[in-house]
């Protein structure tokens, strides 16, 4: 136990995911040995995410406005929708530039066994969503992990019977990777996902 | 730290730092086992696909002081079937939830082991109606661990049925001489779906239960869960997920 400030700040820092009170412990002492222009630049940067930033009122990615750049975007390709469990999943397809229409967060994924279902996503607003724009094509786009496949499973479900079109991410090989690394589902997935490359 | 090799069912996972997972399993040799398994998140780890929830997994672990960690995993059976449909994985989910309960660290129990993969078989057949081997599973895994659920003779004096009286906190049906006042009497269908409900060993027929006999099912199906949850003293979270017809 230290004394004061230091204290509170080891806590502080202990509550952030990924951070155990070891980490806590080295951060709080580098802030204390640093600068203090540095430690008021991070203080700032905190306190400022935390009053301009929240989540867009369209697709419910981070937006330092009401509605994000992208969802402001007229280039961008309405008839496309994007449905992802987190921002940081928009920022990693934007990454490719393989994708111009636009996108819906949900939230997270559906994990019955953490009490999370369908409700406590953005799945209502999606819906309205596609009820009020020219949605053509639903790409799903959740992790390919057991919370992202149910998700994908209802919403795919939820599509079919609002007749829009729903497609989801193919599945397999990582670039670069050995086919004799690869474990049989993904390459199971990459079998059954295979496509024509005709001549 | 010594080595090990076991199989095992994975119950669930955490994500843990960067690119790591916390891996849950029901195994044959040690009970429950936490394990970590390093880099699993990565798209090009090579065996991050075997260690998903519901998979049957063969296992090469490291003694660790707080948890084990994977070093090697093959695939035995994937389910992946089950993880591919949201009604299958919500029921999946709620015998993954209870397994991970009831089963202790360094305690087989090969017993709830083979009755969790009956389970996933049965979902992983494809049925309609996922919900009702939900309802066995968890009445028969109370059975397993001690905590049978009496429907052919009455609860608390043995004197055989069948009886209409049910009860929680009893343990099952029981005799008009037993039943406390004020004790619900129910329709004979739903003592008898209880009885195909907790019968070890019976999944083939249970759709054909929940098709022929929807309202005596539906009461058998409320009465699982409350006992469950009054014997193992456990709420399970995930039950309410589980799509019901």
């Amino acid at each position: 136990m230290y004394e004061g400030a230091v204290q509170d700040l080891i806590d502080e820092l202990g509550r952030l995911p990924g951070i155990g009170p070891k980490s806590a412990q080295r951060i709080a002492f580098h802030l204390l040995q640093t600068d203090p222009t540095e430690a008021r630049r991070l203080a700032d940067a905190i306190t400022r995410v935390k009053a301009t930033m929240r989540f867009c009122v369209q697709c419910h990615n981070v937006s330092q406005a009401e509605h994000c750049r992208i969802c402001l975007d007229p280039r961008r390709d309405d008839t496309l929708l994007c449905v992802v469990e987190e921002p940081r999943d928009v920022v990693a397809i934007e990454r490719t530039r393989e994708f111009r229409g636009r996108y819906h967060v949900l939230g997270g994924a559906i994990s019955p066994i953490d009490g999370i279902g369908p409700d406590q996503l953005h799945i209502r607003e999606l819906v309205l969503r596609l009820d009020a724009e020219p949605v053509a094509e639903v790409i799903l786009a959740t992790n390919p992990n057991v919370e992202g496949e149910a998700t994908a499973s209802y919403l795919s479900r939820l599509l079919a019977t609002l007749e829009v079109r729903a497609t989801r991410l193919a599945s397999g090989l990582p670039v670069g990777g050995d086919l004799d690394y690869a474990d049989e589902v993904t390459l199971g997935r990459a079998f059954s996902g295979r496509r024509d490359v005709g001549i | 730290m010594p080595s090990y090799r076991d199989q095992g069912v994975v119950l669930r996972t955490y994500r843990l730092g960067e690119t790591d997972r916390i891996v849950h399993l029901l195994t044959r040799g040690r009970g429950k086992v936490r394990a970590v398994a390093k880099g699993v998140r990565r798209p090009g780890s090579r065996f991050g696909g075997r260690l998903e929830a519901y998979s049957l997994v063969d296992l090469q672990l490291h003694e660790g002081r707080n948890l084990d960690v994977v070093t090697q995993a093959e695939l035995l059976t994937a389910h992946a079937e089950v993880r591919a449909d949201y009604a299958r994985s919500a029921a999946a989910a709620v015998m993954v939830e209870l397994a991970d309960q009831v089963v202790q660290e360094g305690e087989a129990e090969p017993e709830v082991l083979e009755l969790l993969l009956a389970g996933l078989g049965a979902l992983a057949a494809g049925p309609d109606d996922p919900s009702v081997f939900v309802d066995a599973y968890l009445l028969r895994l109370a059975g397993l661990v001690g905590f049978p659920a009496t429907a052919a003779v009455c609860a608390a004096c043995q004197a055989p049925g069948p009886h209409v009286f049910l009860s929680v906190r009893a343990g099952g049906a029981l005799c008009p001489d037993c039943a406390p006042a004020g004790t619900r009497a129910v329709d004979p269908e739903v003592v008898a779906s209880l009885a195909q409900l907790a019968a070890i060993g019976e999944w083939a027929s249970l759709p054909r239960l929940a098709r022929e006999h929807p309202v005596a099912r539906r009461t058998a199906a409320a009465y699982a869960r409350a006992f469950v949850e009054h014997h193992l003293d456990r709420r399970l979270r995930s039950y309410e997920h589980v799509p019901r017809p």
